[in-house]
């Protein structure tokens, strides 16, 4: 038993518009309100639209579990990698070892409002990319979990 | 008395929050009461960090006036997230006390059934 | 017996709540001086325009830090919840 025909083809039309739209806002952290974590839950939101429109059967055959256990872990390991560089560089922990240099997102920046340029602010970037891809693989993997749990209980 | 409008709404949320847990006898009407209270504070938090006349401190499109201070909202977003994983573990539990006894209901599981 | 109790501790904390927000300060916070030098220098420090992720990534990173484990064990602790078991013969799980 499926739902109507408006709500799946609706489903097939805005679930691209919400990965761009939670990329967006994971992207320009640094410049506009949002960051890792609200990028992350919405990107999830996504997915959540993809199972109530189809069954959970559907949902099993496009995407496997496996996918979204590696990406959280990857995730949290790129997070502590960034960090721990900085150790070795000899300064302290979390330092930001990107900014103000020149190089991938360091431009320095004056004091004082200005257009956002999205070349800045040094290892905020990459800290935000990897909480929103670890934020995403764990809300799905709480999801899919549950799922798994109610329907297939006696399985 | 009216000027310090949203720590009197925090107040009420807990307190609403808190006498639903005391009230009801349904375990996942006590997780709603939890997170009813988890709502509170963080209104709570954001608001405790307000200055007269402030704008969001971004400095994208801002003008000359002064800006609200940036430390609680930081520590507000961190509650969120570890809101969520608390209604997480707790539902999950639900779900295995439910498949155990039959009921959702405290009064059904008081005794230590073998 | 407990719908009284209940009651009682219900009204002394709605007294005691409402009482004590009467005595903040909307407006105006206690003395701010992490906060105001949070604002004047971190644009050019790190290099962000907004204020609130250098607090959060690069300021306080060790807490975005913690926040992340304990999403990563609130993940772990529901997969050990709703796990498989092996042997087909038994449908519910042992309480030992």
């Amino acid at each position: 038993m499926n739902m109507s025909k408006i709500v799946r083809s609706a489903a097939h039309l805005l679930f691209p518009a919400i990965l761009v739209y939670g990329f967006y806002i994971v992207v320009h952290g640094h410049l506009t309100p949002g960051g890792g974590f609200q990028g992350g839950a919405v990107i999830a939101t996504g997915f959540v639209l993809l199972y109530v429109a189809f069954s959970y059967q559907r949902l099993q055959e496009w995407f496997h579990l496996d996918s979204f256990k590696n990406a959280e872990a990857l995730g949290l390991l790129l997070f502590i990698v960034t960090a721990l560089v900085a150790l070795g560089l000899g300064a302290t922990f979390f330092y930001n070892w990107m900014a103000n240099t020149g190089g991938l997102f360091g431009m320095p920046v004056p004091f004082g409002p200005n257009p956002g340029y999205l070349n800045t602010a040094g290892t905020i970037p990459i800290m935000n990319i990897a909480v929103g891809v670890e934020v995403l693989g764990a809300m799905s993997v709480i999801l899919f979990y549950m799922l798994r749990g109610i329907k297939g209980g006696d399985e | 008395m009216y000027l310090n409008l949203p720590f009197i709404g925090a107040g009420l949320l807990v307190l609403i929050g808190i006498a639903i847990i005391l009230m009801r006898k349904n375990l996942v009407k006590m997780i709603m009461g939890l997170s009813i209270v988890e709502a509170g504070v963080n209104l709570f938090l954001v608001a405790s960090g307000y200055v007269d006349g402030g704008i969001p401190p971004i400095f994208t499109a801002a003008g000359d006036t002064v800006m609200v201070y940036p430390t609680v909202q930081a520590m507000t977003l961190t509650n969120i997230v570890i809101g969520i994983a608390t209604t997480a573990l707790l539902l999950s539990f639900v779900i295995i006390v439910y498949r155990r006894y039959g009921t959702a209901d405290v009064d059904g599981m008081r005794r230590l059934r073998g | 017996m407990r719908k009284i109790v209940s009651v009682v501790v219900i009204l002394v904390l709605a007294v005691g709540i409402l009482v004590s927000t009467t005595m903040f300060d909307f407006g105006n916070p206690a003395s701010g001086e992490m906060d105001t030098y949070m604002l004047a220098n971190g644009q050019v420090q790190t290099g962000g325009n907004n204020i609130v992720t250098d607090v959060v990534f690069d300021y306080r990173g060790f807490d975005t830090l913690g926040e992340a484990t304990v999403l990563f064990t609130a993940v772990l602790g529901v997969g050990l919840v709703f796990r498989r078991m092996r042997n087909k013969k038994e449908e519910e799980y042992e309480y030992e």
